[in-house]
């Protein structure tokens, strides 16, 4: 990179772009080698206007949002083109001048603001560090802007939350105080990163509407990087889709979504079309496979996280849990596999009540319960191949071994589109996400389940590849007749998949039924909070959203009652991560 | 801050546990060692009636978990009995001693931890760069000489060659605090090359673990200056491991002086029980031993307590 230092502030014409990115190329390091990740990607922003940045992972959306400021993370590096903002190119600058910039001029709102956010400093002290580092504020003035900015951003307390630490904090505040954070010097590009990726939907909808109200009224530009269609198309004026690090198409949102041009736009648009037909619950009299009677359960005296949880799953058929986090959702799991022992109420396997502890049940129980987990890199051994996954629990609960283990390990392959030949030796980190995935689902199949527990597994997962997982679940679901139920935030996904739905608020089941029952009107108040907070393709969906909210009184909360656990709650903290 | 109280209060209560154990084996282990202390005493000389009183004054004939019980009592109410070598109040000899061992403790600290931390938190800052190897080198080599090595080294260079500085470090009981810093600056500086390496790349490795978090990124993103990103943003979430290894170091500087002691001739503690091993002056030895395990127990409680107040996620818990 050249490190000569040009006059820092041209005069600015106003008919040249905010932001000029021209021929782009960035490179990332992989071993000795260093891979082109970005091919040339051109982008123009105008004083004000919001971009927004399409396309699965890896497609080098946040590699080009850091560039926009000049910045590469570590690993990476710029090896052509201009960065000019303002009539100024970014790459040619020195380090120390670029610095001048970032923060002050161009500002960045992370994924995730719990991390993004030194757990060490109080958030005042977080917020006022550009303005005074900047010079353009002194302290008094910093903190005096910090709570009116909180207070804009609908944040509870604007007065003192900055003097709590971030992890004193919900998650969707924090997310909303990381946005005036980035607003604190009046920047005049704000690039967002996913800003409401980690969120729950009903948390979303409100972060969302308060970062858009405050970027039109301060007239502030920003690209706006997501994965997520809907979302993109409340927040931005025009759509730029990526992939691969390559320049697929670019439009006006509403041009965009009403006529994609190009065919991978198009199968991004096309998503979420997979839907299975809902089966009809059997007769009373058959047994179902499993019955959940009465559930309550805690992690700590007192503090109840699950109470009076019944419902069953029939053979064959699939039952989708959701809510949002801290609901008890995955708690459920745990409590029916027998790692949380409920403290009243029971379980019974096809009519039979299994003891409620994990290690009074004999393997064979264990054996017909089998969970998939969200995240596949940490539930399944990055040091194993595929062979060793899958094979273990065929030879623990089955007890084949030699050949008949073998030809059984490949068999699983297959079923889960996985080339046995070339994937049988691999180890779980030469594969991509859905790669494992599958896996996960192989080695949950390998015991011969009667009841399947699916924990957010397509969560983690880009929508065309969650899609493939779905039909795959789906195909060995109706191929051996199991049973399932689905954990999980996504409403898209239930529809998908679900013949009964439950949906769970703070530990209760709030409304459950056929999947046409619950997902048509009339809703429980909560399910319909749900449904109406998941975003649409259409531009107009948020602004109608919120219009019918205020007419019928529900308003903007400030995000501290949808979360019901709190993130320092130790009982949370031992529940697995249900985002 | 309730809860920080009662840890401390814990923490000290398993401290005086600990404690209790560790007096119990050093007891067992000079139990074990062979022959006889009053035969020791008197010489191969003696014979059978003197031994035999001797044996009786000092209380040999009881059986062990009596004599432990009256050590213990004893050193309970301060008194750690007499040197079976030249009969003088132990407790009086430990104070002496334990002074020279905590000024030349506390000389080489002031040194040392400035120096690894400051050394520590630039190589981060430029990691990688050839400043930052050079000092990873440097360290390395400074740590991988045994301590007499280089003490005898900085003796031959400074004392015998170019006679800068002394080569006993004794400063008798008349000296200022000029006429102490600079008799004893070898054996200090030699304790310093042992301990600055450990703590210097501690504190390396545990900023440089944290680069990668992405509170990290965003400080850079928002346009702070490198030094800043690390002395505020790094630093104070690297505390704990720091203060941990601080803290052993700083055991290590009042326990492990033996051998940098005895090559300097410096009275203090761990010659002392060198002599006491020499000597078979076993209630010396004990004695020792305890003092040591004190201060090491005790070091690694402030370090625990000083961990859990840098950070703010224990300190301030709940809402």
């Amino acid at each position: 990179m050249p490190t000569l230092e040009k006059p820092e502030l041209q005069t600015p014409a106003q008919d040249t772009p905010l932001l000029r990115i021209r021929n782009l190329t960035i490179e990332a390091q992989t071993g000795d080698q260093w891979i082109q990740i970005v091919h040339g990607i051109d982008l123009d922003l105008d004083r004000g206007e919001i971009v927004g940045l399409i396309g699965e992972s890896g497609a080098g959306k946040s590699t080009v949002g850091l560039a926009a400021m000049g910045f590469a993370r570590q690993g990476c590096r710029i090896t052509q083109g201009t960065v000019e903002f303002d009539g100024t190119d970014l790459l040619a600058l020195s380090e120390a001048a670029r610095r001048a910039y970032r923060g002050k001029r161009i500002a960045y709102v992370a994924q995730s603001a719990a991390a993004s956010f030194n757990p060490a400093h109080r958030l005042i002290d977080q917020y006022v560090e550009g303005p005074l580092r900047h010079g353009l504020q002194s302290r008094r003035e910093a903190e005096f802007s910090a709570k009116a900015l909180f207070a804009r951003l609908r944040l509870p307390e604007p007065d003192v939350i900055g003097f709590r630490y971030p992890h004193q904090v919900s998650g969707g505040q924090l997310q909303r105080a990381i946005t005036a954070m980035a607003m604190s010097c009046k920047p005049e590009l704000i690039v967002f990163d996913e800003p409401t990726t980690a969120l729950d939907v009903t948390t979303q909808i409100e972060v969302l509407t308060t970062i858009r109200d405050v970027v039109r009224d301060l007239g502030t530009a920003a690209i706006y990087i997501t994965h997520d269609l809907a979302v993109v198309a409340q927040m931005a004026d025009r759509i730029k889709v990526l992939l691969r690090g390559e320049h697929v198409e670019e439009a006006p949102t509403r041009e965009m979504l009403a006529n994609p041009q190009e065919d991978y736009t198009k199968s991004l648009w096309a998503v979420r079309s997979f839907q299975t037909d809902a089966k009809a619950a059997p007769p009373d009299h058959v047994v179902p496979t499993i019955r959940v009677e009465d559930i309550s359960a805690s992690y700590r005296p007192g503090q109840m996280v699950l109470e009076d949880i019944s419902f069953c799953v029939p053979k064959g058929q699939t039952v989708a849990i959701v809510g949002e986090s801290g609901s008890g959702k995955s708690t459920v799991a745990r409590a029916i596999t027998g790692l949380l022992p409920p403290l009243s109420g029971r379980v019974l396997l096809d009519g039979e009540p299994l003891p409620p502890r994990l290690k009074d049940r004999s393997k064979d129980q264990l054996r017909r319960i089998q969970m998939i987990y969200q995240m596949p890199d940490t539930a399944l051994n990055p040091k194993q191949t595929i062979r060793d996954v899958v094979g273990r629990p065929i030879r623990f609960y089955r007890g084949l071994t030699g050949k008949a283990l073998d030809d059984e390990v490949r068999a699983l392959l297959s079923a889960i589109e996985l080339e046995p030949d070339v994937y049988l030796d691999r180890r779980m980190p030469q594969l991509s996400g859905g790669q494992k995935q599958r896996v996960g689902i192989a080695r949950a199949l390998a015991a011969e389940p009667d009841f399947l527990i699916c924990d957010e597994i397509t969560s983690a997962l880009d929508q065309l590849v969650a899609e493939g997982i779905l039909r795959l679940l789906d195909r060995v679901q109706s191929d051996l007749g199991l049973a399932c139920a689905f954990i999980t935030h996504d409403l898209a996904t239930v529809r998908a998949i679900a013949d009964h739905v439950l949906v769970m608020q703070k530990g209760r089941i709030v409304e459950q039924g056929p999947k046409a029952d619950v997902l048509t009107p009339p809703h429980h108040e909560y399910t319909e909070l749900l449904l109406s907070s998941v975003p649409e393709m259409d531009p107009d969906w948020l602004d109608r959203t919120i219009a019918e909210r205020e007419e019928r009184g529900i308003g903007i909360s400030d995000g501290s009652a949808a979360e019901a656990a709190a993130p320092d709650d130790p009982a949370a903290a031992l529940q697995p991560s249900d985002s | 801050m309730i809860h920080l109280t009662r840890m401390i209060l814990q923490r000290l209560a398993l401290g005086v546990l600990t404690l209790f154990v560790v007096s119990v084996v050093i007891f067992g282990a000079v139990e074990l060692l062979p022959g006889d202390i009053a035969q020791e005493i008197l010489g191969q000389s003696a014979t059978e009636q003197t031994v035999a009183a001797l044996r009786e004054e000092l209380g040999l004939n009881d059986p062990a978990h009596v004599r432990y019980l009256n050590w213990l009592g004893g050193v309970l109410s301060g008194d750690f009995g007499r040197s079976l070598a030249n009969g003088r109040e132990i407790s009086s000899l430990l104070a002496s001693r334990f002074g020279y061992t905590l000024f030349l403790a506390a000389y080489a600290a002031a040194i040392a931890v400035p120096l690894a931390i400051t050394l520590g938190v630039l190589a981060a800052l430029y990691c990688n760069s050839i400043f930052d190897r050079l000092i990873n080198i440097l360290s390395l080599s400074a740590i991988s000489f045994p301590e007499f090595f280089v003490a005898y080294i900085l003796l031959y260079l400074l004392s015998a060659e170019h006679a800068i500085f002394p080569s006993i470090a004794d400063y008798g009981s008349q000296a200022s605090l000029g006429e102490m810093l600079y008799r004893t600056f070898l054996p200090a500086i030699t304790l310093v090359l042992v301990i600055t390496a450990h703590m210097m790349r501690m504190t390396r490795a545990a900023i440089v673990n944290l680069l990668a978090q992405p509170y990290i990124e965003m400080a850079r993103l928002k346009g702070l200056s490198p030094a800043r990103v690390i002395l505020r943003h790094a630093l104070p979430n690297a505390l704990a491991p720091i203060i941990n290894v601080v803290a052993l170091n700083l055991a290590y500087l009042v326990t492990g002086v033996v051998i940098v002691e005895v090559v300097f001739v410096y009275p203090g503690l761990g010659q002392l029980m060198v002599d006491s091993v020499a000597t078979r002056d076993i209630t010396v030895v004990q004695a020792c031993c305890l003092v040591f395990a004190s201060i090491y127990i005790l070091l690694n409680l402030t370090a625990d307590v000083l961990s859990i107040a840098t950070n703010p996620r224990l300190l301030h818990r709940g809402r």
